[in-house]
């Protein structure tokens, strides 16, 4: 079952949340993960791996690093979940 | 009947599923070991996310080389979750970004040191907290890149390993008489984590696959991983101090 950017967007914001300790509604597509959301390369690792096992795709690391917005990474889950 | 049936292995070092210690670890375990895996601080909950990749989930114990007081709980630790250890992998390196990638020159001392005391003093500190849980026949397995050669940007890393390759040396001899054997694996270079936190890793990369008679695949962890079981199993029961070249056979090419 494919999930939709607004479920993605959810459960990446949950992920994130638990993670960096920053509450789940400060995730939003136009916030960058480091610039905004202070997140540093370890915490950016665990929340991919963790992304990768909640909506079942694969993101590999030479992706990660165009992955620099909320919303870039929502948009690269839905698209390889097809 | 698998190579390490019936092995219960300690195995350092896996932080992502591309690092050569989950590889070990996953061969391992196809292999019948039981395995128990260390990390520390921060890595430890994506140490125990990436374990759930494993065949079998594995336990994670908390073990920061540096620190004196895991080190001295480490045997404990291990215990919750097995009553020995037939064999330890080390997997651990680490040098600030100020003494790699072109700054050998400028390298200091307090940088220096801790490159040398996180990668090298640290297989004394890991093999001395394991051996009360090691008995005759067991072995300690640890990765090296060759520190024969000054390599582009590897810097003082590269002396590190030069030191950890002697402190290899040492522990085959203290360790001998108790019948555990210390060997490494030299292996090519391998895109993980670790090689990419290196600035500049592409130029050690060079050209490796073209000199290589094996050829090499920089993307590819299992020779190595294979290596590292065969030198944990009963195969190599007379060899110690020794350092197996897993580099599609580079190190014995002049050009």
């Amino acid at each position: 079952m494919a999930y939709t950017e607004s479920e993605i967007l959810e459960g990446l914001a949950e992920i994130v949340s638990e993670e960096t300790g920053l509450p789940a509604d400060s995730v939003q597509l136009d916030k960058s993960f480091t610039d905004d959301l202070d997140i540093d390369s370890l915490s950016m690792m665990t929340i991919v791996t963790l992304a990768e096992e909640k909506f079942s795709v694969r993101i590999p690391d030479d992706e990660v690093k165009n992955l620099a917005t909320v919303g870039d990474a929502v948009s690269f889950i839905a698209g390889a979940q097809a | 009947m698998g190579l390490l049936e019936g092995k219960k292995l300690l195995v350092t070092g896996v932080l992502t599923d591309g690092s050569i210690a989950f590889h070990v670890a996953r061969l391992a375990q196809e292999q019948g070991a039981e395995v128990v895996l260390t990390s520390f601080g921060r890595q430890m909950r994506l140490t125990q996310v990436i374990s759930r990749r494993l065949p079998k989930e594995a336990p994670v114990v908390e073990l920061d080389v540096t620190d004196a007081e895991h080190l001295e709980a480490l045997a404990g630790r291990v215990r919750e979750h097995v009553d020995s250890l037939d064999g330890v992998v080390h997997s651990i390196g680490f040098a600030p970004q100020s003494v790699m990638g072109g700054n050998f020159l400028a390298g200091q001392w307090p940088d220096v040191a801790t490159a040398l005391e996180v990668s090298a003093y640290s297989l004394k500190s890991l093999a001395v907290a394991a051996k009360p849980l090691l008995g005759r026949g067991s072995s300690i397995v640890g990765l090296t890149f060759d520190a024969r050669y000054a390599w582009p940007v590897y810097d003082w890393m590269g002396v590190a390993k030069a030191a950890f390759e002697a402190t290899s040396r040492y522990l085959a001899r203290d360790l001998g008489p108790d019948g555990i054997r210390c060997n490494l694996v030299s292996a090519g270079p391998i895109r993980t984590t670790a090689a990419k936190s290196i600035p500049g890793f592409e130029a050690m990369e060079g050209g490796w696959p073209d000199r290589a008679p094996l050829g090499w695949d920089v993307s590819d962890p299992e020779p190595t991983a294979r290596a590292v079981a065969a030198l944990l199993s009963d195969w190599f029961p007379a060899t110690t101090g020794e350092i197996v070249h897993v580099d599609g056979g580079v190190h014995a090419m002049g050009l």
